[in-house]
């Protein structure tokens, strides 16, 4: 089976993010940037598939600048076979990125696709459920478990009140939650060999992808702020607080 | 111009993030109408017709709607999208699973997690992970957004009396996704994102067999139980406990965080909280900056006191 994963390149999930003074986004410049948490566990999942003898091949796409090159060598190094980078300069929106990945997927026709549920900037958690409807395909989303059996795979997906399996027909699109697993470290090994690894390079526009954006961001804020209120001493003085002051209890 | 609610029930009942998205609607304006698929779910029906404001609700009830699939339900919403200008639905797991589908499906940007409406075609919305607050504006003829309950006060569930029309939707039932089994919590407790009272454990209470001493004081408060994403990831408490960025958002009268430290990813999922309490025996932890109180003391020590006191 092939598996196709995908990684964005991020604001390091450690920094804490500062909206620019003229509103128009937040600071990105001279700022850490690393693979979207959610991604790491995509191409953590695809890896141990591919070490169960489930997956024979795994490749990785990433659309944005450059420097997305780093995140695809990092899944490079941590298992991943081979990297496909559709450059671009411009902030493409989920529907962008769900025709871009239509696009790659029909070129490598993998039996199923492994993304991450949300990435932490836009924090959308669209971009896996757009590309399963453009290829009509079936969708897990927010996985805690996959199980690929006889050409089918069982999601176990973390829900509002719990958990829910659902049965899907390969191909298919998963996205992956929290606990799906706990990813690797790269060994620095690995991360050599991942420089040999081969990386592909494309555009938007090779492919014949319109990814003209179809909503504008007015401004960006902060939000309101909350301070500090008052440290009490005692659990006796606590619940006066709460009962006589907040009255809550 | 109509605007098109996606219910959220679970085939009795209507959900309360449903009429917390029906209220953002209603600020959108236009006529509401509600969409219910389900399976034998007739009472679901009547209570959106009931509800405030709306004005017609469209029933899908099929057999193979008891526990309605991605794939099926965007089927079904595309299959009935025409007239519309804007698609609504919670931003709950469920909203969340499916809307993306009909926003590909009518080659439109969908908006996420809005919490305020500005007008038809503005909404503000919280990104990195409610550390800025965007206000964007769609461009596409039709709108695709799921309301984050917590900002929006629900409208009434009753006063109503919208008329019922039957959609058939045999042909939209996919093939591709099966529904296999569930497993949700049980709890007699109220529902994390509609509780009036939160107690929420983090690292800091040590195991899973400590947690009840928080659910007792969450029974003697009539509170709901929560979680740091820290306390889940140790198999303290199921996954759905927990609060935070990418686990439930949560704004309750009260919000008592036990052995919470405050990382921001759990920030995220309660400072819009009206009163915040923070119990942790490390005076430096973040969450005493947004406690209205903080308790700095062993919470082994606190908690059974506190449960006396109250």
């Amino acid at each position: 089976m092939k598996i196709l994963v995908t990684v964005k390149r991020v604001v390091d999930y450690n920094v804490k993010v500062r909206v620019k003074d003229d509103n128009s986004g937040v600071e990105t410049a001279n700022v850490k940037m690393s693979m979207n948490p959610f991604c790491e566990i995509a191409v953590e999942e695809a890896v141990r598939l591919k070490e169960k003898g489930v997956a024979t091949e795994i490749v990785v796409a990433s659309i944005g600048p450059a420097q997305a090159q780093e995140t695809l060598r990092t899944a490079l190094a941590l298992g991943a076979d081979r990297a496909v980078l559709v450059k671009t300069e411009e902030n493409v929106e989920p529907l962008g990125v769900a025709k871009i990945l239509k696009e790659v997927v029909t070129k490598e026709s993998p039996d199923m696709v492994i993304m991450g549920k949300q990435s932490i900037d836009g924090d959308n958690n669209q971009s896996g459920q757009m590309l399963a409807a453009l290829m009509d395909w079936p969708q897990g989303t927010f996985a805690s478990e996959v199980n690929v059996a006889d050409g089918k795979i069982a999601v176990t997906r973390e829900i509002d009140g719990g958990l829910e399996t659902v049965g899907l027909t390969l191909p298919a699109v998963v996205t992956t939650d929290l606990r799906l697993n706990e990813p690797r470290f790269a060994s620095l090994p690995n991360i050599m060999k991942a420089k040999r690894k081969p990386l592909e390079e494309m555009s938007p526009e090779d492919l014949g992808v319109d990814i003209a954006p179809r909503t504008q961001t007015l401004k960006v804020e902060a939000p309101a702020q909350r301070t500090a209120g008052i440290k009490v001493e005692t659990v006796a003085e606590l619940v006066e607080k709460l009962k006589n002051e907040a009255k809550v209890i | 111009m109509a605007i098109l609610v996606i219910a959220e029930h679970n085939n009795e009942a209507l959900g309360a993030s449903t009429l917390a998205t029906l209220a953002a609607a209603q600020k959108i304006g236009a006529d509401v109408h509600v969409l219910v698929a389900g399976s034998g779910s007739q009472s679901v029906a009547d209570a959106a017709a009931a509800c405030e404001g709306v004005v017609k609700v469209l029933h899908a009830d099929n057999a193979d709607l008891e526990h309605a699939t991605a794939e099926s339900l965007a089927s079904i919403v595309k299959a009935n999208a025409e007239g519309y200008t804007h698609i609504l639905a919670p931003a709950s797991t469920y909203g969340k699973n499916f809307m993306p589908r009909i926003g590909a499906l009518l080659d439109v940007q969908p908006i996420s997690d809005i919490v305020s409406v500005e007008d038809e075609n503005t909404f503000k919305r919280p990104i990195y992970a409610g550390n800025a607050i965007a206000t964007v504006q769609s461009n596409d003829p039709v709108k695709v957004i799921t309301v984050r309950g917590t900002a929006f006060d629900a409208v009434a569930a009753t006063g109503g009396s919208a008329e019922i029309a039957s959609v058939d939707a045999s042909g939209n039932i996919s093939e591709k996704s099966k529904f296999e089994s569930q497993e949700l919590t049980k709890s007699e407790r109220p529902e994390l994102t509609a509780a009036k009272v939160i107690i929420s454990g983090g690292r800091g209470m040590g195991s899973g067999e400590n947690f009840q001493m928080i659910e007792e004081i969450a029974d003697k408060l009539g509170a709901a139980v929560g979680a740091s994403r820290a306390a889940v990831d140790a198999g303290f408490v199921p996954n759905d406990y927990q609060v935070g960025q990418t686990g439930k958002i949560v704004a309750p009268e009260l919000y008592i965080a036990v052995g919470i430290s405050g990382a921001i990813q759990h920030l995220a999922g309660m400072k819009d909280s009206k009163v915040i309490v923070a119990i942790n025996k490390d005076e430096e932890a973040p969450i005493f900056q947004i406690a209205d109180y903080g308790l700095v003391a062993d919470l082994f020590k606190v908690l059974p006191e506190l449960k006396e006191a109250l």
